[in-house]
């Protein structure tokens, strides 16, 4: 019973971060589904992940949408949508009974299946290749984040940057002379 | 009424899938198709621990997950630190104002 009322608020708070109205509440909203995702991940077993997804999901990734928005500006588009609203419903519509009819042998549950190992086991053991690529995967954020940043710096800023340090080398040098002297 | 979870963790993801896509078709901002793409990888998630716990492999199903949650999040950054440069560049956020590579 507890995993039918998180699934019923968490698609409640993933229905209203679509429709809200400002950048803000839509993180906000996408936080609280995350944090009932996490309920539901624990209830049903998967505790570790469970953890990782309450604090990245609903903590880092929050934090970051809420950088960006205070970066970017909160923005209120009106206007022709590209895809009129009843055919993206039917679209979604259609796609999700499809996976459902698709996947449904895939979730039948196998009576004696044999135990799962443990998470950590399962990860430095069974899985080591996922741990490699997870890593990878962290530094190509990180570099492609700073690259962005980097390109990000307009001509003014890099003519400022170059200004300073053009006038902290002139003011070393007497120093530096006064020194030798 | 007295559905097993897995039902009910496969009919969450299902819908999720349906609200994602749906947004992805319908939003215009770039930060909220962000938040979109954020639900999408969720529905993913619910469904891998449907499976897991149908066939008793919560342990492959968690190393899955956390796989997901590491992908969806340097996604998440790039993709935002996109947007931030794009709102710098041209002005504005909207998808449809973007005309610089239209033909």
């Amino acid at each position: 019973m507890a995993e039918l009322v998180c699934v019923l608020v968490a698609i409640i708070c993933a229905v209203q971060a679509i429709r809200a109205e400002r950048l803000l509440h839509s993180a906000l909203w996408l936080a609280g589904a995350s944090a009932f995702i996490a309920m539901i991940f624990y209830s049903m077993g998967a505790r570790e992940v469970a953890i990782i997804e309450l604090s990245v999901g609903a903590g880092l990734v929050t934090i970051l949408f809420v950088f960006a928005i205070s970066v970017a500006g909160d923005e209120h588009n009106v206007g022709r949508l590209a895809v009129p609203r009843a055919l993206a419903a039917l679209l979604a519509g259609l796609c999700a009974i499809g996976l459902l009819w698709f996947a449904s042998g895939v979730v039948s549950i196998v009576p004696n299946a044999p135990q799962s190992t443990g998470l950590t086991q399962m990860l430095w053991r069974d899985r080591a290749l996922d741990t490699l690529v997870q890593v990878a995967l962290v530094y190509t954020g990180v570099i492609g984040l700073l690259g962005l940043l980097q390109a990000g710096r307009t001509e003014v800023d890099v003519h400022h940057t170059e200004q300073s340090e053009i006038q902290s080398q002139h003011d070393a040098t007497p120093q530096a002379e006064r020194m030798h002297g | 009424m007295n559905l097993p979870p897995v039902a009910i963790a496969w009919f969450g993801a299902m819908i999720l899938f349906g609200v994602g896509l749906y947004g992805l078709l319908v939003v215009r901002n770039l930060i909220k198709l962000v938040v979109a793409l954020q639900i999408l990888a969720k529905a993913a998630m619910l469904a891998f621990v449907a499976a897991g716990y149908a066939q008793q492999q919560m342990g492959l199903a968690q190393s899955m997950i956390a796989l997901i949650i590491v992908a969806d999040t340097v996604v998440a950054v790039i993709a935002l630190a996109l947007a931030v440069q794009v709102r710098r560049r041209y002005g504005t956020l909207d998808v449809r104002q973007l005309t610089a590579l239209r033909g």
